[in-house]
């Protein structure tokens, strides 16, 4: 049941995509957002459409697999359609009881939601295609000069690849933890909110007790092969940019310029 | 009173690429009062097959009766039918949430919506029926020694009073003391109040000496179904699909090739010892 939730879980398969560094896609992912935010015509939203599709041709994981993740956003990607569509003065072109819809409305709307979506699945892109030990490392990486600033990145870098390692783990525990107070008649599904977030009882105490008991576990694990922090660390496979990264970065550049030129000049 | 399993199939993953074929083809016939032994490597789909015979999981071909209904039929209680065959999970000690041990075992019951003195009745005596003692009924579950919480946990599926009562590896994680009190208490309750049990385990050793009954499952079909003296006797495949005989019966078998003539068939120590002292009185 909870298995279905796909949203940035890394899909293993072959590809160009897959290969790259992840500093590359780090940095490209961050490049895409900003320029959605940076066009504002049709025709830019244009450029980044066919930009994302051939990032998504190029990577081989299935259509149907990315739009499958999407399913939990689609609430939140609703109330931005149905805030713009009414609130946005304007001229009006249809109006029920108070609430008018108007000519801007429609607009903003449509281009909040292409643009939300495309932020979605661009940044899936990333996450789809990118294990998470190799996300933390580019991310480690990209963030040293911070050091100077004396900014713990090593540190950070790790909370967030145990963070994301845990979340399979835990995902599997509840769906666990759940058969087991199903299999004892407990019902999570029906009743109105207040039964239901006190049915949540029986799979909440179990689920946080293991998570810090894993948690403690870990600690212990890393404690006994003495791990201690960043300095002087080396890495087994070390990121190395290759000839791909660099062909990437200028396409990059390449595409990040054609959003300002768009938004210049049309 | 019976489950039966008419060509059950079940595939992980539905049509994505990572799908997984976890149960092929299991037909099955539990009837009433059975000590079954249900034995698989790991990733045989024990545990899955498991799951489907209280509607944890649905078939993805095939169906499961219970008493003669269709479990997945739209009008089914599944409920009712939680409350009659009792799933105990590995590690089972995992689920308990109460503050006490008592309020824990009384879950189960309250979930039926039995009246309360009722519910007291049912988790009294299911901590009584695993041998825990009165003094730890109002402890913190989470106080208690590994072995204890693993009966407060076994408890909290008997309280509700299953015809038929599934362990997904009672044992796993104990000592060997803990493990043998376990199943002596297992083998004691089937004894006592004759339901049907279902021990899930990966050890034959476990098993042997308690059932009557042995399903061998490998890669998610039914290898073998049959009495353990007539499973064992295949003990060279069940070493291919990476189990093993219990280990008398290599010696038994040992014994026969170097010309002694006991018979092979033995599935415990005291039955081996027995054939060899009458052998040896023989000769």
């Amino acid at each position: 049941m909870l298995r279905d939730i796909t949203l940035g879980q890394y899909y293993q398969t072959e590809s160009v995509i897959h290969k790259l560094d992840p500093r590359v896609k780090l940095v490209a992912t961050i490049c895409f957002i900003i320029s959605l935010f940076v066009v504002k015509s049709w025709v830019g939203y244009a450029v980044a459409a066919v930009f994302l599709a051939v990032m998504i041709k190029l990577s081989n994981v299935p259509f149907k697999y990315m739009v499958k993740g999407m399913r939990a956003i689609v609430f939140i990607l609703l109330i931005t359609v149905v805030f713009n569509l009414f609130l946005t003065p304007g001229e009006t072109v249809f109006s029920v009881w108070k609430l008018k819809i108007t000519r801007e409305g429609v607009q903003l709307a449509v281009m909040m939601a292409v643009r939300l979506s495309f932020l979605i699945v661009g940044s899936s892109v990333m996450t789809l295609t990118t294990t998470p030990n190799s996300l933390t490392d580019g991310m480690e990486k990209l963030m040293r000069p911070l050091k100077i600033f004396k900014v713990p990145v090593h540190e950070v870098a790790m909370m967030m690849s145990i963070a994301l390692r845990f979340i399979p783990i835990l995902l599997e525990e509840t769906d666990k933890i759940m058969k087991a107070q199903i299999a004892r008649g407990a019902d999570f599904e029906s009743g109105n909110l207040v039964k239901k977030a006190k049915a949540l009882v029986p799979l909440l105490v179990p689920l946080f007790i293991s998570a810090f008991r894993r948690a403690n576990d870990l600690a212990m694990a890393m404690e006994a092969r003495c791990y201690r922090g960043g300095e002087h660390r080396t890495k087994m496979k070390p990121l190395k940019y290759a000839a791909r990264d660099r062909i990437a970065y200028g396409v990059l550049a390449a595409y990040f310029a054609l959003c300002i030129v768009v938004r210049i000049y049309l | 009173m019976s489950i039966i399993l008419d060509h059950v199939d079940y595939v992980y993953g539905g049509d994505t690429a990572l799908a997984v074929h976890a149960l092929r083809d299991v037909n099955l016939v539990i009837p009433d009062g059975q000590f079954i032994g249900l034995i698989g490597h790991t990733g045989s789909g024990k545990s899955t097959l498991v799951q489907h015979l209280n509607g944890l999981l649905k078939p993805t071909g095939g169906n499961i009766y219970f008493n003669g209904e269709d479990i997945h039929a739209q009008d089914y209680d599944k409920k009712k039918l939680r409350s009659k065959v009792g799933l105990v999970f590995q590690y089972p000690e995992h689920q308990l949430f109460e503050t006490d041990v008592f309020s824990d075992v009384c879950f189960g019951p309250k979930n039926l919506g039995l009246p309360r003195q009722e519910v007291e009745l049912c988790a009294y005596a299911a901590l009584k029926q695993v041998g825990l003692e009165d003094e730890y009924f109002y402890q913190s579950p989470f106080d208690l020694s590994g072995g204890q919480k693993r009966r407060v946990a076994i408890a909290g599926v008997l309280a509700m009073k299953p015809d038929v009562l599934i362990l997904d590896e009672p044992t796993a994680g104990l000592d060997p003391r803990g493990r043998d009190e376990i199943l002596d208490q297992i083998a004691r309750l089937k004894e006592e109040t004759g339901i049907t049990v279902i021990l899930v385990s990966h050890s034959m050793e476990d098993v042997a000496k308690y059932v009557e009954r042995i399903i061998v499952m490998n890669r998610g079909s039914v290898l073998y179904d049959d009495t353990p003296v007539e499973v064992f006797k295949h003990y060279k495949k069940l070493e291919e699909v990476g189990l093993a005989a219990p280990q008398v019966t290599y010696i038994m078998q040992a014994l026969y090739r170097n010309g002694m003539p006991v018979r092979t068939d033995a599935t415990t120590i005291e039955e081996a010892r027995r054939e060899i002292l009458r052998v040896l009185g023989r000769q």
